[in-house]
């Protein structure tokens, strides 16, 4: 093994209003459909809903623990279902394939947030380098 | 509806200046404990951090609204980054500018025309280098979606 191995499943949640008007305030997206209780349900919705960016933002910092803040080289998001208040997220990640490019060894790992009920709201594609040290932590 | 004429057309270029405490700020509401983000002078930004460009990017930077997706049918389908070495840290003013990449459909699984939308912002550091490149994809559905995320 050169790359670390995924860490432990991690959960999140219950997840809460709070928790996207916190997200909103850190990223500038202020989209009211994610926090005006009135203004979703005038557009047809239950009750606000999760702002996608942020779950691909756990998804971020999950991966960023993982490989290394620092060694991120691309992070490929795709949205796939909203995530609403009291929902319980977990985000896990797993390596596709390694390989060398420009004398670099690369990871390539999926990352993926799914709900309580086991559908995903969002994925992630992304490559991380490896640093040598890394590779030598690991204890090969 | 979509207009197809919107490709190539860019915003003008805008600055963002990456700061330590917009860095925590954004590691904490993303749930990161890391130190690598929160007990360093200048820390790298998140993969996802570069989103912050809505507090820098002001109107005639943004030409995004000229690509006029319905918003009632609208969804943010896909979001990229990419890093062309290691993420820009604290400290690092970035100059930014947008572009409409490309605009093109297809069949919808559950029959209907999908027409997506790309959009491209650049990142160059003090030295002119590219350090980084977002692409935005946006998609209208033929008819209202249940949701956005």
């Amino acid at each position: 093994m050169t790359v670390p191995a995924a860490p432990a499943a991690w959960r999140i949640g219950p997840v809460c209003r709070t928790d996207f008007v916190r997200y909103q305030g850190a990223s500038g997206d202020m989209n009211p459909i994610h926090h005006d209780e009135p203004f979703a349900q005038e557009a047809g919705f239950p009750t606000p809903f999760s702002v996608g960016m942020w779950q691909a933002g756990l998804l971020g910092s999950y991966a960023a623990s993982w490989l290394g803040p620092e060694n991120v080289r691309r992070f490929r998001i795709r949205f796939r279902e909203q995530v609403w208040p009291e929902d319980v997220l977990t985000c896990d990640g797993k390596i596709l394939r390694e390989y060398a490019e420009n004398g670099q060894r690369i990871a390539e790992v999926e990352l993926t947030c799914r709900r309580q009920t086991g559908s995903v709201a969002v994925t992630a594609l992304a490559t991380f380098v490896i640093p040598a040290e890394t590779e030598a932590a690991d204890g090969e | 509806m979509v207009d197809p004429a919107a490709v190539g057309n860019a915003g003008t270029a805008f600055r963002m200046d990456i700061e330590r405490g917009k860095i925590r700020e954004f590691a904490h509401a993303t749930r990161s404990a890391d130190p690598r983000y929160l007990e360093v002078d200048r820390p790298v930004v998140p993969p996802t951090f570069l989103t912050t460009t809505f507090f820098w990017q002001h109107d005639q930077a943004d030409p995004w609204p000229s690509v006029q997706l319905d918003q009632q049918r609208g969804l943010h389908a896909e979001q990229e980054y990419e890093f062309f070495g290691p993420p820009p840290r604290a400290g690092t003013r970035l100059t930014c500018q947008s572009r409409i990449g490309e605009i093109y459909t297809k069949q919808g699984r559950r029959g209907g025309e999908l027409t997506f939308a790309t959009m491209h912002t650049d990142f160059w550091d003090e030295d002119g280098r590219l350090v980084a490149r977002a692409t935005m994809t946006g998609v209208e559905t033929g008819q209202p979606p249940k949701g956005e995320t």
